[in-house]
């Protein structure tokens, strides 16, 4: 048997060409379906190239069909792992629109809820971006968490992931006390000490923090350039967040801090995310303690129906429910840019309205479109493992950033 | 108007709209504010001078969106709109220019890089043209897609739908088949201005309108109208047969039989037949 000595490349003077690679669409470290095409010199990132759209499912042509109730549950479906922060900038827009006012306790409810959505959003983000930096158990750990929370959602709303709760004048349905005394135990005890224990895996760690640290670095005048909002701008460290500086429904009642990274890389990304889980929960707190009675929709009987029960009482209660359920309700000619704090970052509904029951228009601003787009600045000259940080550190989810 | 809802809240619209104005002179064809929002309308051609003032001179630091909308009635069909954000001023802004298919939107690419995607999917969905911008690809369609499918001409079902061919061994795009028409339901009442023809009523805009009398017939003596001795000697008279069942006293073939006269079943045996126990309210031990 005569063996033959391969030949290396980089014997002589071969000059060595970048070739390009294709990193996805079906990569479990792609999050989803995206699609990069990658220039590479050996193992250093020259360019790259991010294909969207796999998942495009035309949601904004979708709702200019439907009625502005019967389109809310497309927002579930936008991103899929923080349904109801998606569903709050819709509300907000149509209620901006309709100038409708909200009961007090539907806004706590709702800023509740939208809290614990960031918890469960960060969960997934946390775990899967230290998975695919090389750890297993975090991510084991913190799914727990996340069943938790999806838990919780379905003993508010009856659905674990499409919750459609959130309506426009307040919430659909009132949550049983126990829920609220099951939730606040699960603060105290269960959160701290699962995410605790989670958190003491990989914050420290030298394998993580190797990983992470000084990787993609980005400055203040660049993330604002770029479109950057949420923790992406904070680990930039610039203290902007929409809750503080924008506030809406009761936000501004809340005592919360934001954090910001001093370094601005995927290990400060990473941080911002911790330590909002504990402001969130902080937040949380507030609002069970401080939540009021009363009635968890608005009584305008022209936007929110009527309960069900006066519905088969009172006959001008059943018009209303008829007439809201097949015709929906008009909302005012105009237009309007409402942005919320998602656990992401900035998502923005931008509804124009003819006057009659249905959006014209309705645009939606995706958090990851302008953090993707900068993947080509962030990756280039960094090696090829380090995309999968970079990328788990933007929190991208397909759902929403394809529409 | 009192402001009710409890939408995001940022710094005042209070004399922006004039500062704005006064800052960009002649490339502001128009600005107002509704529902709390300032909207700008540029002139097109003095969009990158204007979106550069906002930028450097008013501390509009972000473009957050590129929107693009479509009026089909109107003599420029489409509109691009651009939300702004001010971080320092902690306030929105809404830029807007009208174009249409072929006239290209000077780009903005050089002032905010992240204009790149935005342009590229308003270019996709719409067809609007940026000129300026050297990357205006197809961003969020299939690849090799054809038309602009968020125009409002645009069909919500497409052209094109793609499957597996067993034959091919591959997916093949076809002919969009439906079952079934897709079907538009409009619940606008039609008395506020619904414009659809409501089931059955195609007919009645069909029939032709009767045709002109020269002279129109009147009646001018009693017995033109038929009233009289003679008619009222025949208002008794039966007109209609009688119900034909009863007055035969046959039994209809196809009807089904009563059940008054068939025996009661038994009482159920076991401890499912009485419920009166299970509702009953149990009474505490102690009382």
């Amino acid at each position: 048997m005569t063996m033959q000595l391969e030949q290396s490349p980089t014997t002589g003077d071969e000059v060595i060409t970048n070739y390009t690679i294709n990193f996805g669409p079906q990569h479990p470290a792609a999050h989803g379906v995206l699609r990069m095409v990658m220039e590479l010199d050996g193992e250093i990132i020259e360019r790259v190239d991010p294909h969207v759209g796999l998942l495009h499912r035309g949601t904004e042509k979708l709702i200019e069909y439907k009625t502005y109730l019967q389109a809310l549950p497309y927002f579930d479906r936008l991103d899929y792992c923080s349904p109801l922060a998606m569903e709050y900038s819709y509300v907000l827009a149509i209620e901006k629109m309709l100038n409708v006012e909200v009961p007090i306790r539907a806004q706590y409810l709702r800023v509740l809820f939208a809290e614990l959505t960031r918890i469960c959003n960060h969960m997934l983000n946390l775990g899967s971006h230290v998975m695919d930096v090389g750890a297993m158990t975090p991510n084991l750990w913190m799914f727990e968490i996340r069943e938790d929370c999806l838990n919780f959602f379905e003993r508010a709303s009856g659905a674990r992931m499409h919750s459609a709760w959130y309506r426009p004048g307040g919430v659909h349905q009132d949550v049983p006390l126990k829920l609220l005394t099951d939730i606040g135990d699960w603060l105290d005890k269960r959160l701290p000490e699962l995410f605790g224990d989670a958190m003491s895996l990989v914050v420290d760690n030298r394998i993580f923090k190797q990983r992470n640290v000084d990787i993609a670095v980005v400055s203040k005048a660049d993330a604002l350039a770029w479109g950057f909002s949420g923790p992406m701008i904070r680990a930039a460290g610039v203290p902007w967040d929409l809750r503080k500086s924008q506030p809406y429904d009761v936000y501004d009642r809340m005592d919360f801090e934001i954090p910001v990274g001093t370094n601005s890389d995927c290990y400060d990304r990473f941080m911002v995310r911790v330590q909002e889980v504990y402001q969130s929960a902080k937040i949380m707190k507030q609002c069970l303690a401080e939540m009021p009675d009363g009635p968890i929709a608005s009584l305008d009987r022209k936007v929110s129906p009527p309960k069900r029960g006066e519905m088969k009482s009172s006959m001008e209660a059943l018009i209303h429910h008829f007439k809201l359920y097949t015709e929906g309700f008009h909302v005012p000619a105009g237009e309007v840019y409402v942005a919320t704090e998602s656990p992401k970052g900035e998502f923005g509904v931008y509804l124009v309205s003819d006057g009659s029951n249905k959006p014209y228009r309705c645009k939606i601003r995706p958090t990851a479109f302008s953090h993707l787009q900068a993947m080509d600045m962030m990756c280039k000259g960094h090696m090829l493992p380090d995309a999968t940080a970079i990328l788990g550190a933007i929190d991208v989810v397909f759902g929403e950033c394809d529409r | 108007m009192a402001v009710l809802h409890s939408a995001p809240k940022y710094a005042s619209n209070d004399g922006v709209a004039d500062a704005l104005k006064g800052a960009l002179g002649d490339m502001v064809s128009g600005v107002h504010e509704e529902h709390g929002e300032i909207l700008l309308t540029v002139v097109r051609d003095r969009l990158a001078d204007a979106m550069r003032a906002l930028r450097d001179g008013q501390e509009y630091q972000q473009l957050m969106e590129i929107a693009g909308v479509d009026y089909p009635s109107r003599a420029e069909r489409f509109e691009v709109c651009y939300c702004l954000l001010s971080v320092t001023k902690n306030h929105r802004l809404i830029v807007k220019v009208s174009t249409d298919e072929a006239k290209p939107v000077p780009s903005v690419t050089s002032i905010w890089p992240n204009a790149g995607w935005l342009e590229r999917e308003v270019f996709d969905l719409y067809g609007v043209l940026f000129s300026g911008n050297d990357d205006l690809r197809r961003i969020l369609t299939d690849y090799g897609f054809e038309g602009h499918p968020f125009r409002k001409d645009f069909p919500l079902t497409g052209h094109v739908e793609l499957r597996y061919s067993e034959e091919d061994k591959r997916v093949v795009y076809q002919p969009v088949s439906l079952p079934q028409d897709f079907r538009s339901f409009d619940f606008m009442s039609p008395w506020e201005g619904a414009d659809y023809v409501l089931p059955g009523d195609e007919k009645a805009a069909e029939t032709p309108a009767p045709p002109a009398v020269d002279k129109p017939k009147t009646t001018d003596k009693p017995s033109d109208t038929g009233a009289g001795a003679k008619t009222d000697a025949k208002s008794d008279d039966k007109v209609s047969a009688p119900p034909p069942a009863k007055a035969e006293g046959k039994v209809d073939a196809d009807a089904p039989t009563t059940t008054e006269d068939r025996p009661a079943k038994k009482a159920r045996k076991g401890k499912g037949a009485d419920t009166a126990k299970a509702t009953e309210v149990k009474k505490e031990d102690g009382e």
